[in-house]
């Protein structure tokens, strides 16, 4: 297996986190990271569908999924492993997806945006008229357990979940840097520019946005299984479409550029978020909007088109003969 | 041209990422300078500043917190808080916003622990916000009076609480006192109705609800009950479902704008001629309901707090200085706050160490427990809970509104002793009110 440069990035980067949060970084900071790149993953699940053309309202609904599934399997289920919580929400999100993409892939552009926000919303509904469930107020997470270990609150906690993340997070990315430049993931982008050429060609855009689909559900599964362990509380707000609305947000923020987009822009979006809070608690929201209109007006690519841009400007300044590599994630000029 | 354009575009996308990422790393270590020791005893306070809740609840409690800690700092407040700040060190505020729900809360919460350095967190009003706060709390050793939030299961899932206390009551009070007023008042009345928020505080007030009541009034029958989703606004239907089961009682968890939302539709409808209302948070809308509420409803204020609060120096202080800064009276919400504050102060005092000095969470903690202070809403004991819980009386009241002087008064005011609406230790409220309230001690 060859590494390309992204994956030996990205598992640098990982290192680096993982040395950084353990030995330096503040409790505060490692748990704003955790719960950014456990977000990231839903964003990532969005990130998919949009590369596809597709943007999806209701990435909550799994999000909610993957944390609902830790807290019910550890206070009703009994189970207590960390590991089997967060697969146990994959696969429950798996398999609503595999039954809801059936619809869903039948619908494109703002009817697939409204639907996929309708079925949050429908679970959003179902759990808010659950007293057993806590209604809106939800419920706490169980004390859980990782290869054995109790984690049972404190800095090691912090530390196991912030670990869990940040390989859980590099793995994603990984393969997703490997689907997008696969034939199929490359297919996904021929879907977005031209669905009926895509047809001609011999392919099903349904089934290649179904299996997208169900993918992205399971990536977005494990970011709130994630986000459950770390805040040790869940709540129907995870499937609130304000939440879904955040994610779509942030994949806006970074882009569809690179894999990293989506975590750069979690992490900045949430560093905006507390500093807006603590200097302006009257006037975050204003902060954050006017960050995306910058975003928006600015950058319309994302952030992470401050880095393309940079490696496309280099060569024409530098070395002019050597502009073989200008895949700019779909900056077109 | 195109060219040039997209140049110029690129640098000032380049300078405005630059200003952004200067602007950011400036602020973090503008946060860690700040974050150091400075003497003062820093508390975050933390309170719906945005969304539907601030209103009626959080910005009043922000305006209370603001006049009890300039109050406190200039040691203007009377007896026994005449003395300057907390154990002599200057109080510090930190205000922010609990918008944004369970996760974000847990992780701003970090922040003004592990950031700012908080000594207390005093705030929340979101019963989900302190289901999922209480357990980081004790993670963190961090000190934090819940002032507001009423949810049951707070103390009872979280058995060994150290660091959280709870200086607001259990929202089964409201019920329970709500029950006691109408059997007290209209012993006769056999029909009762509701209408309730579909979310957890409606919920719950009505599960609450209609068990008391079928202990304090067995004859009554409950005829219906209806539950619109929170923030529906228009009640139409709902009141006409209410109006062909002729209650002689309507009772309503709702709060904020769907309280005055309904109040005002029930009213035009002519649901409010034959019924009369039992608002458990009619109080927080006492300034605003003028001709709208019907003479006679029934409100409440979740204890003896805002219009409710005893006659004493403490309040008349408090009453008077928020008055005169925000020209309108303390609601409960401001009420409760208030409270939750002089009971940290209270506590960190009775901690001791040298004047000027911050005593540590264990022992602020350790001197909370199971004590009793004095609020600006009488007498506190931290009763339950092992010592981490606040028993208080609980009042209702009658409304009336006078329109030569659009002043809003309550009248018929009913107290109930705390022993008497709050269940004892190692009891649940559910079983307790089945349990025909053994062990109650009314006035």
């Amino acid at each position: 297996m060859r590494l390309d440069k992204t994956e030996l990035a990205l598992i640098g980067l990982a290192v680096v986190l993982l040395l950084g949060g353990l030995f330096a970084a503040p409790g505060w900071l490692i748990f704003l990271l955790t719960v950014a790149l456990a977000k990231a993953l839903v964003v990532q699940g969005v990130v998919m569908q949009m590369k596809a053309g597709l943007v999806s309202f209701g990435q909550g609904l799994f999000y909610c999924v993957g944390g609902y599934a830790v807290g019910m399997g550890g206070q009703f289920l009994g189970i207590s492993a960390g590991l089997v919580l967060l697969a146990i929400g994959v696969v429950a999100a798996v398999v609503l997806a595999m039954i809801l993409g059936l619809l869903m892939t039948r619908y494109r552009e703002i009817y697939f945006a409204m639907l996929s926000l309708a079925f949050s919303m429908i679970l959003y509904g179902v759990l808010v008229k659950s007293q057993e469930l806590g209604s809106t107020d939800g419920f706490n997470v169980n004390s859980w357990t990782l290869l054995g270990q109790t984690i049972s609150g404190g800095e090691q906690a912090t530390h196991a979940v912030f670990v869990l993340t940040v390989i859980a997070a590099a793995a994603v990315a990984f393969f997703l840097n490997r689907y997008y430049r696969s034939s199929v993931g490359m297919t996904c982008e021929a879907i977005r520019e031209n669905e009926v050429r895509v047809e001609y060609l011999g392919l099903s855009p349904r089934w290649i946005n179904y299996a997208n689909y169900v993918a992205a559900a399971a990536v977005s599964a494990l970011g709130g299984g994630l986000t459950a362990l770390a805040t040790g509380h869940v709540d129907p707000d995870m499937a609130y479409w304000t939440t879904s609305g955040e994610f779509v947000f942030i994949a806006l923020l970074g882009g569809t550029g690179s894999v990293f987009a989506p975590f750069l822009a979690a992490i900045v979006f949430s560093l905006v978020r507390t500093y807006a809070i603590e200097f302006l608690p009257n006037a975050w929201q204003m902060i954050l909007g006017f960050t995306l209109l910058g975003i928006v007006v600015f950058l319309p690519k994302g952030l992470w088109s401050l880095f393309t841009r940079a490696r496309v400007d280099a060569p024409v300044s530098a070395a002019p003969s050597s502009t073989s590599n200008t895949r700019t994630g779909g900056a077109r000029a | 041209m195109k060219n040039a354009q997209s140049t110029t575009t690129r640098v000032a996308g380049r300078i405005a990422a630059g200003v952004a990422a200067a602007a950011l790393a400036s602020t973090m270590l503008a946060g860690v300078a700040q974050a150091a020791e400075n003497g003062k005893f820093r508390v975050g306070i933390v309170t719906f500043l945005s969304g539907p809740a601030a209103g009626p609840f959080g910005i009043p409690s922000a305006n209370a917190a603001k006049v009890i800690v300039e109050g406190l700092n200039k040691g203007a407040l009377p007896a026994p808080y005449a003395s300057k700040g907390i154990n002599g060190a200057e109080i510090e505020a930190v205000i922010i916003d609990e918008a944004g729900g369970a996760t974000k809360q847990v992780e701003e919460f970090r922040n003004l622990v592990q950031r700012q350095k908080v000594d207390a967190v005093v705030g929340y009003i979101s019963s989900g916000d302190c289901l999922a706060i209480a357990p980081v709390a004790e993670e963190l050793k961090a000190l934090t009076v819940f002032y507001d939030c009423g949810t049951s299961r707070l103390f009872s899932e979280d058995t060994k609480p150290k660091y959280s206390f709870r200086t607001g009551l259990d929202a089964a009070v409201d019920n329970i006192g709500a029950a006691r007023y109408l059997a007290a008042t209209k012993p006769d009345i056999t029909k009762i109705a509701g209408i309730q928020q579909n979310y957890a505080w409606g919920q719950d007030s009505w599960h609450d609800f209609t068990l008391a009541i079928a202990q304090t009034m067995p004859k009554v029958k409950v005829v219906e009950n209806q539950m619109p989703k929170v923030f529906q606004g228009q009640y139409g239907a709902e009141i006409s479902a209410l109006s062909v089961k002729k209650p002689e009682v309507v009772h309503s968890s709702f709060w904020g704008g769907d309280m005055e939302a309904f109040v005002l539709q029930a009213n035009a409808r002519g649901l409010l001629d034959d019924a009369t209302v039992v608002l458990t948070c009619g109080e927080s809308a006492l300034d605003r309901f003028k001709d709208q509420a019907p003479n006679g409803s029934i409100i409440g204020a979740r204890g003896p707090f805002g219009a409710f609060a005893p006659k004493n120096a403490l309040n008349d202080w408090f009453v008077k200085s928020y008055t005169d800064t925000y020209s309108m009276a303390p609601t409960y919400p401001a009420t409760k706050m208030a409270q939750a504050i002089l009971g940290l102060k209270a506590a960190a005092e009775k901690a001791g160490g040298g004047n000027g000095t911050v005593p540590t969470a264990d022992a602020i903690s350790d001197a909370f427990k199971g004590s009793t202070f004095e609020s600006v809403a009488g007498t506190v004991k931290m009763d339950r809970a092992d010592g981490h819980q606040a028993v208080q009386p609980i009042s209702y009241g009658t409304y009336k509104y006078d329109p030569k002087t659009g002043k809003a008064t309550i009248e018929n005011v009913m107290t109930f002793s705390g022993d008497c609406v709050t269940p004892p230790d190692g009891t649940t409220s559910d079983a307790w009110i089945k349990a025909g309230f053994p062990g109650a001690k009314c006035n």
